[in-house]
């Protein structure tokens, strides 16, 4: 039963995270990350951590993902242009490369961890009480320095992304002032008007 | 029949994989994102497997670390991909090349 929960599910992530990799359209890569997060959500249950999961769920989906979605709605962002200038060795570079590392990395994990067998799962483990006790004792400081973090994201991202305000120094707002560049403008100038 | 330990440690490297070559091939910087953010999953789930095996609890609150650090970074950088369009009217990376050579 567990076993079929796994396979299921671990097909599933693995799926889906090509077509979030693999797709041209960005709306749809991050619907399809949607379906990864809660692949992974459900393979963290079954590793006996229900309060991660029900954040991965929470946090990752319900609010990074959509932050994503506003993202995308609010830049009006279509699919991918054809590929540029030298992509496809850069594609099959990227392609072999990261199938030897995960066939690797792989081997070694199953190497070393092959035999081990797993101890039933432990009250202790599962107990949330315990892991905010561990998380408000031990970890305090982490915890109030992730605090600090966010808050500093938040004003930082909100500074970033405001529209300049009248008085204020504006940078020139058409491409190519900045810089020229070689082949890439010069050949699609133009097709990315809205 | 519980699931081998080192099936999920092998689904780990494999998405891991997966989301690098996202965000080494794609050119849309909101998908170079998204495959990092399913890097960072990938190593939670490596993190959640070695706690388990361990059967120790530090492991999930690493993880839990993770996600607040996760979600600070997706908020730095999709400020940051809004300011870049507001320059450049663009988010594609090819394009954004002022610091590339």
């Amino acid at each position: 039963m567990e076993v079929a929960i796994f396979a299921l599910f671990a097909l599933l992530s693995v799926g889906f995270a090509i077509v979030v990799v693999a797709h041209p359209h960005p709306v749809k890569s991050t619907m399809s990350m949607v379906v990864v997060l809660f692949c992974l959500a459900v393979l963290f249950v079954l590793l006996g951590a229900p309060f991660v999961a029900a954040l991965q769920v929470l946090v990752y989906t319900g609010a990074i993902l959509v932050l994503f979605l506003f993202v995308l709605m609010l830049l009006n962002i279509g699919r991918e242009r054809a590929a540029g200038v030298g992509q496809p060795a850069q594609r099959w570079v990227a392609l072999v490369g990261a199938a030897f590392f995960a066939g690797f990395l792989g081997m070694l994990l199953w190497r070393t961890h092959g035999p081990d067998t797993l101890d039933a799962l432990t009250p202790d483990y599962l107990s949330i009480h315990r892991l905010s006790w561990e998380l408000f004792t031990t970890w305090l400081l982490p915890f109030e320095l992730v605090g600090l973090l966010l808050l500093v994201a938040v004003v930082a991202a909100y500074a970033m992304a405001r529209a300049p305000q009248p008085g204020e120094m504006t940078p020139p707002a058409q491409p190519g002032v900045i810089a020229t560049t070689a082949a890439a403008d010069v050949a699609d100038a133009g097709a990315d008007a809205p | 029949m519980t699931v081998p330990i080192a099936w999920y440690m092998v689904l780990a490297a494999v998405l891991f994989s997966i989301g690098t070559v996202g965000a080494l091939t794609r050119r849309n910087g909101i998908t170079i994102f998204l495959s990092i953010e399913l890097m960072l999953n990938a190593v939670n789930l490596l993190i959640l497997s070695y706690a388990r095996l361990l059967g120790d609890q530090a492991g999930q609150v690493i993880v839990f670390f993770v996600l607040a650090v996760a979600a600070a970074e997706a908020a730095i950088g999709l400020a940051l991909f809004i300011a870049v369009y507001r320059l450049r009217r663009t988010i594609d990376v090819n394009r954004l090349n002022l610091l590339r050579w």
